[in-house]
């Protein structure tokens, strides 16, 4: 039997009308279109007035398929498939042409715009009849979380869920959470002090009942979908028993084998071979650097275990893969700074006194390795002159093309500090200076005031070559002052070099395991830029902080309760609609040739040995299409994208197109 | 000279849902107007299109073809827009013998915030159809030695890869 | 391996010492170099801003000139190798200038396809094809406590990213460690040798030449080694101005680098050209490298 089409072409106000002619299209269709029974044009079809009309005819007419050419589906699809579905039809009989965004809007001739309309709307009507009903499956969502990184972002979001009464599992990869903000002193633009803000919800977060904190721990392997992810997490053996562990530090004051801190230090200062990264550090339990510790090197020393008073330490630990079940997961990885070697015209690495931001953080920060002291790299001298040069790595398209975000405040931060505590006067070398969020024009406006010189250029070389006298035994930073419209040469006793925010350099890898997508800078993609900057294309994956692309503490905190309210949405809500758009195989046409099974990138294909046939596994399928498209055999259907859907479509999509007949061979 | 002077080419475009078909909204949101030749097809991944569908529209007779993605690295389903990429240049080579000049197959990546640059290679994929006039893969596979040169070339090749294999 | 030969004016000439030491070098390396036959000048720094065509097509006769057989070409001589590289580049990403040159060279009967020849400097033949191994399998003499600066000059590295850092180059200090010297890490290596400058404004020139001098001497350097005939001409023959000028009294020997990769391989400083430049080296070479230093 036939089926029984309606068509139904909206006016969209003057949007598509202005441009199509849309009592033409309906009319056409109706008389061209085989199988159609009802064709109509109407001002607004989303409607009430517009969805009911489509409902009467679907119940008078006995509709058993549904077409609206109005505007984009991403738009209205679930409009119209909601008012199908009131007049007992499945949903997944109605098709959506794009007759706005794909035509009106870009067309400039109305005859023009006519064809195409009538080519989208006959291309939707063949592919319509083709249209299976199709069921829309539930999932359950399990109300445990999964944050992965232990930066404030992650914290916060962690914080958020373990309050509102759900379990969440936090993983990070040091061995203590508190992320970057626990390396800094200061915080701009207010100026408080990081660790004063960060460590309470440090604590909060290790004594959190409904927390479960897996530190010096990575993770290895997430299968499953949105509502049921399964995650395999590597817990490093840290060589000290968890829950003996009281966190008194014998064993670290008295390990013999100093180590320079390239980590949290940024490599000014040393700790020894047994550590926690920093006395704050949640959790208080430290761990054994296997490369440096006397007793894994040579067989020889033991003082930790000798005197710690609860037997915690344990030569012989092996590192620990646990498996959780989470029903959702936020993304929180942070990021690395930019090499400043990369930039050999700075004298990084071989000039003293040039430094990077995290290491000029560490010299402020009174619990770093001067106490605070601003000094040379000598330890002990005071500059008289620092410069601040910013955009290192950032805006510059040997490097990286975006702009960082942060660096412009952090200089401003660092020169106030530089004026508060030493007498040396301070320069920024900067391309343009950004302030644009809350307080920060006013600090800039404050750092002018406190005499911090700017100099509006970009740096091209720090240098020793004196070539005066009063040069001698400075850095020389020449640069081009582009308000003056000169060349300057300005000596200094210490520069700051204000590196980019950089990708975690296994950002990808990590992305890959999750099932989401990395920019073309490496930043993780958001499902949309501005409507959706929290979520990711994969469903029950969110991205908090700056794994997302750089930004500030307040955003990167913002960011991080956003995807934990998105989160408690999904658990409230209990369960999760997943569009019925999978793969399936058809097993009797299966020659199994496997072909399909290494084309899936979330191995939701398995080979059967028994029958020697491939099968997709349902609830791990996304439905992109490509192991449809990749067997030779024909023998899988891509659900709402068959073969013979497309097929239609095309068919209609060139109602008046000429096909050449068949050469004649010779 | 006077058909090729209006000659308006028919093209089917394959567009997958996340970026390349949203890349074509934006530009509609944008208004940003470009050839109207191009009839979208959405698809959910450039993975999904079957090189059966680029030989299908060929043989209803639409000038050219093009398939459009999210970009290298950016692809919503973690990597098949590479299978795409790869399976676009077995189909370029199959048209060849087939007598459809490679310049009717196109590949164009266009992340969802494209819509400028999307609307711009549709206009620049239009202008290069138009130029090659309607499609005729008879004449061209009749006159080609090109195809004849291409059909060795596969042999040859395939003779190449054989010999690499253990 | 075989590549053509662009020796270049200024080796024919002043800088004598250049030419002989990288084919001597070359030859003991296996760098076979194959001299264009009847070369023409590459219009040094100044033709191009008299007449682009004419200087890129006088410059494109030289690459239509190589052997189909090559597709390499060396010029040790910086100018030469910018000009040859940059006219290169010119006719690739410009098709009308590409037509217009190739109908001036047509005048000749010559044609040359943009991209068909690699314009490289013997730097980069000597440190990227022969390689760390084959360089300290061949030295013979370790410049053991020779303390040299690597002098880059700005032709080589600049504009183009062509095979080293053009803002701080370290292939010819990473050669020298290979050759077992004590390299100078001095920050003045890419600075400007003041070019012309010394035909225009001598004060300028002497300034210029003064910072490198006094850098050098600022790192205890023995000798600095150049890879362009207009800046070795400078430091080593406006040595005696600069000192006169400032009263300083520098006395650094400024050598091709060719020249004393030779030294280390062994060969003979008679044959390596030593002896033409105005500070000498020889001494310092007998002085730091002692007995070593001879046959």
């Amino acid at each position: 039997m036939a089926e029984k089409v309606g068509i139904y072409v909206c006016h969209c106000g003057s949007n598509i009308a202005g441009m199509v002619d849309v009592e033409e299209v309906a009319k056409w269709a109706g008389a061209n279109i085989p199988d159609v029974v009802v064709s109509r044009d109407y001002k607004f079809m989303c409607s009430s007035l517009g969805q009911q009309m489509i409902e009467d005819d679907i119940k008078k007419e006995g509709l058993t398929r549904v077409v609206v050419g109005a505007c984009s589906p991403h738009l209205h699809e679930k409009t119209f498939r909601r008012a199908c579905s009131n007049a007992g039809m499945n949903p997944y009989l109605c098709q959506m042409t794009n007759l706005r965004e794909h035509v009106s809007w870009v067309a400039v001739d109305r005859s023009a715009a006519t064809l195409k309309a009538k080519a989208l709307v006959s291309a939707s009507a063949e592919r319509v009849k083709m249209q299976k009903p199709l069921e829309p499956m539930s999932v359950k969502v399990n109300p445990a979380t999964l944050v992965i990184g232990g930066g404030i972002a992650g914290l916060q979001a962690t914080l958020e869920l373990a309050d509102a009464g759900y379990h969440v599992y936090l993983v990070e990869r040091e061995p203590s959470i508190g992320g970057h903000m626990a390396q800094f002193d200061k915080t701009f633009p207010t100026l408080d002090c990081s660790a004063c803000i960060l460590t309470p919800k440090m604590s909060e977060v290790g004594q959190h009942e409904n927390v479960t904190m897996m530190t010096y721990a990575e993770v290895e392997e997430v299968s499953g979908s949105v509502g049921e992810f399964t995650v395999k997490i590597r817990k490093r053996a840290r060589y000290v028993e968890y829950a003996p562990c009281t966190g008194c530090g014998i064993c670290i004051e008295k390990c013999p084998q100093k180590v320079v801190d390239t980590v949290f230090e940024a490599g000014l200062g040393y700790r020894k071979a047994i550590y926690t990264p920093f006395p704050q550090a949640v959790p208080r339990v430290p761990v054994i650097d296997v490369d440096n510790c006397r007793w894994f090197k040579q067989q020889k020393c033991k003082v930790c275990q000798k005197l710690c008073p609860t037997n915690a330490i344990n030569y012989d630990q092996q590192d620990e893969v646990v498996e959780i079940k989470v029903g959702n997961i936020i993304a929180a990885t942070g990021w690395k700074m930019f090499e400043s070697k990369g930039l050999p015209q700075y004298g990084y690495g071989r000039l003293a006194n040039v430094f990077t931001s995290l290491e000029f953080e560490r010299l402020c920060n009174s619990a770093g390795p001067t106490n605070g002291k601003i000094v040379l790299r000598d330890g002990k001298t005071e500059p008289k002159s620092v410069a601040i040069i910013h955009c290192v790595g950032s805006r510059d398209t040997n490097h990286n093309e975006y702009c960082s975000g942060i660096c412009c405040m952090a200089s401003l931060k660092f020169g106030h500090l530089v004026l508060e505590k030493t007498n040396a006067e301070v320069y920024s070398f900067y391309i343009d200076m950004r302030a644009n969020q809350k307080g920060y024009e006013e600090f800039y406006q404050r750092l002018l005031a406190e005499g911090m010189n700017f100099v509006r250029g970009k740096v091209a070389e720090i240098t020793d070559a004196a070539r005066k006298p009063s040069e001698e035994g400075k850095l020389i930073i020449q640069c081009e002052d582009t308000l003056q419209g000169r060349q300057r040469r300005i000596p200094v006793d210490m520069v700051v070099l204000m590196g980019a925010l950089e990708p975690q350099a296994d950002a990808k890898e990590t992305g890959l395991k999750l099932g989401i997508s990395c920019s073309m800078a490496g930043w993780y993609t958001e499902r949309h830029p501005k409507l959706d900057p929290v979520a990711t294309m994969t469903d029950g994956v969110f991205v908090a902080g700056v794994c997302q692309g750089p930004k500030d503490i307040p955003a990167s905190v913002a960011q991080g309760a956003a995807a934990a309210a998105r989160v408690m949405g999904m658990i409230t809500k209990g369960t999760v609609t997943i569009e019925p758009i999978v793969a399936s195989v058809t097993e009797e046409e299966c020659s199994g040739c496997k072909i399909c099974n290494t084309m899936c990138p979330y191995n939701a294909i398995e080979f059967d040995a028994a029958k020697e046939v491939s099968h997709v596994i349902t609830a791990l399928c996304k439905g992109c299409g490509t192991c449809v498209a990749a067997c030779p055999a024909g023998a899988i259907t891509g659900a709402h994208f068959n073969n013979q859907q497309i097929f239609a479509e095309i068919e209609g999509i060139l109602w008046d197109a000429k096909p050449q007949a068949e050469p004649v061979s010779a | 000279m006077a058909e090729t002077a209006t000659f308006e080419p028919k093209i089917v475009g394959f567009m997958c849902n996340w970026c390349s078909y949203r890349a074509a909204d934006l530009a509609g949101s944008a208004r940003i107007k470009h050839a109207p030749n191009v009839r979208i097809i959405r698809v959910m991944c450039s993975g999904r299109v079957d090189p059966t569908f680029v030989f299908k529209a060929f043989s209803l007779g639409a000038d050219a073809v093009m398939m459009a993605g999210c970009h290298p690295g950016e692809c919503h389903y973690i990597e098949q827009n590479y299978k795409a990429m790869r399976r676009y240049s077995m189909i370029e080579h199959s048209l060849k013998q087939l007598g459809v000049e490679p310049d009717r197959f196109r590949l164009v990546w266009a992340s969802a915030a494209e819509g400028q640059q999307l609307a711009e290679a549709v206009d620049k994929f239009v202008e290069d159809v138009r130029k090659l006039g309607p499609l005729n893969w008879h004449a061209n596979l009749a006159e080609s030695d090109e195809r004849l040169e291409a059909l060795a070339n596969i042999v040859k090749e395939h003779e190449e890869a054989l010999e690499v294999l253990p | 391996m075989k590549y053509a030969y662009y020796p270049g004016c200024s080796l024919e000439r002043n800088s004598a010492a250049y030419d002989v030491s990288v084919r001597q070098v070359a030859d003991l390396l296996g760098i076979k170099l194959v001299e264009l036959d009847d070369w023409n000048c590459c219009g040094a720094t100044e033709f191009f801003s008299q007449d682009e065509l004419v200087a890129t097509s006088v410059i494109a006769r030289n690459l239509a000139l190589v052997d189909s057989q090559l597709n390499q070409l060396v010029a040790p001589c910086a100018a030469c190798y910018l000009n040859l590289s940059k006219t290169d580049r010119l006719m690739a990403e410009h098709p009308h200038m590409n037509d217009k040159v190739n109908q001036c060279l047509a005048a000749g009967g010559l044609n040359y396809k943009p991209g068909s020849v690699r314009v490289r400097h013997i730097l980069d033949v000597i440190y990227t094809d022969i390689g760390e191994t084959a360089i300290r399998d061949k030295v013979v003499r370790p410049l053991t406590n020779l303390r040299i600066a690597p002098y880059y000059g700005c032709q080589v590295v600049r504009p183009d990213v062509a095979f080293d850092n053009p803002e701080y180059p370290m292939k010819m200090d990473e050669l020298f460690q290979w050759v077992g010297a004590e390299v100078v890490d001095y920050p003045v290596k890419a600075h400007c040798c003041s070019g012309h400058m010394t035909q225009i404004s001598e004060p300028q020139a002497y300034e210029l030449i003064r910072r490198l001098l006094a850098s050098a001497a600022e790192y205890k350097a023995d000798m600095i080694l150049c890879m362009c005939p207009m800046c070795q001409l400078n430091l080593d023959a406006y040595q005696a101005a600069t000192n006169k000028y400032f009263g300083t009294n520098y006395k650094i020997p400024i050598i091709f680098f060719t020249q004393l990769l030779g030294v280390a391989f062994g060969l003979d400083t008679k044959k390596l050209g030593f002896g033409k430049e105005i500070v000498a080296a020889e001494p310092v070479l007998q002085s730091k490298l002692g007995a070593n230093a001879a046959v």
